[in-house]
């Protein structure tokens, strides 16, 4: 029964990964792709790891696409512009990519690659312990320093993120003075605050059209 | 009415190679073909998904649980890509008003 789960699975994420590239507008496309996520969730209960599936769901199809939307919104994109290429282009690329992907099936087809060892985890000792529980003895015992590191990146990945897209003046004026709520410094005016001009670091790499799209 | 041998069976590691595989190359393509940025980025989501099905499917075929682990940090340090480069593309578009790679060339001399 479960190959007509995988293949009712894949026929979803194959058409929402297409979808994904052909739609014009970024927002349907973003959908698409939650329609992908789900699929491939569905694939990790096929493959017996329904934790990595609910963390599909929640962090990928939930987080990492909210946060995909909420850009999308925000940017409020006027013009979709064509992408640039001729007819002709695209149906050599085509041409190509389907080849490309007609001779990694044959490499796989060929024959059964060859695929070593089975490890210890047989389905009956995961099942027997529970999927999070094992993943998580894994992460807490041999993984332990990768794990660590990972909430390093975490930690980078908010600060780069709140760094980034804190507009210039705004960061400066907040360093400048502390006590100043942010919004006070959003330049509705064109004038900016006295402590930016100052600043000797940030003057030389404010480029000229940053400064025009300013407001 | 019976069913062929190959519906009742478990799913063979192979198909979900290829459909792996399929994913990735339609990534690929969508990266290469698209140049909208933000379009882009879910094509880049794309790849790493294929390349994380990859690797639960091989978990499974090898008996071993490390690839499940390895898919979980794949999706944290892809959480913490899409934050910081969703910003870097806010940061574009406040900057040139626009988030289409074409048109973005001032460091191309």
């Amino acid at each position: 029964m479960s190959p007509i789960v995988f293949l009712v699975l894949a026929a979803i994420g194959l058409v929402g990964a297409v979808q994904v590239v052909l739609q014009r507008n970024p927002v349907v496309s973003a959908l698409y792709l939650v329609l992908a996520f789900m699929s491939l969730a569905g694939m990790y209960v096929l493959l017996s790891a329904p934790f990595l599936a609910a963390v599909q769901v929640v962090v990928y199809a939930g987080a990492i696409m909210v946060l995909f939307v909420f850009v999308i919104m925000l940017l409020n994109l006027r013009h979709d512009i064509d992408d640039g290429l001729s007819h002709v282009a695209r149906r050599i690329l085509g041409w190509a990519f389907a080849l490309l992907l007609a001779g990694v099936f044959w490499t796989m087809l060929r024959g059964r690659p060859p695929y070593g060892p089975s490890g210890e985890d047989s389905p009956e000792v995961v099942a027997a312990l529970g999927n999070t529980q094992a993943i998580g003895i894994r992460l807490y015992t041999d993984y332990l320093f990768p794990f660590e590191v990972t909430s390093l990146i975490l930690l980078v990945g908010i600060i780069g993120a709140v760094v980034l897209a804190m507009r210039r003046t705004e960061m400066i004026a907040s360093i400048a003075e502390p006590s100043a709520p942010l919004s006070a410094a959003t330049p509705t005016s064109g004038a900016r605050p006295a402590a930016v001009i100052g600043e000797p670091m940030k003057t030389g790499s404010v480029g000229p059209e940053s400064q025009e799209h300013g407001s | 009415m019976k069913l062929p041998d190959v519906l009742t069976g478990p799913v063979p590691t192979e198909w979900y190679l290829l459909f792996g595989a399929a994913l990735f190359v339609i990534g690929v393509a969508g990266m290469l073909v698209r140049r909208n940025a933000l379009v882009m980025f879910m094509c880049i989501e794309l790849m790493l998904n294929a390349a994380n099905l990859t690797l639960v499917a091989f978990a499974r075929q090898l008996q071993n649980l490390d690839g499940q682990v390895f898919v979980f940090f794949v999706m944290v340090v892809a959480a913490a890509e899409v934050a910081v480069g969703l910003a870097i593309i806010i940061n574009v578009f406040r900057a040139r008003e626009t988030v289409y790679v074409d048109e973005v060339n001032r460091l191309k001399g």
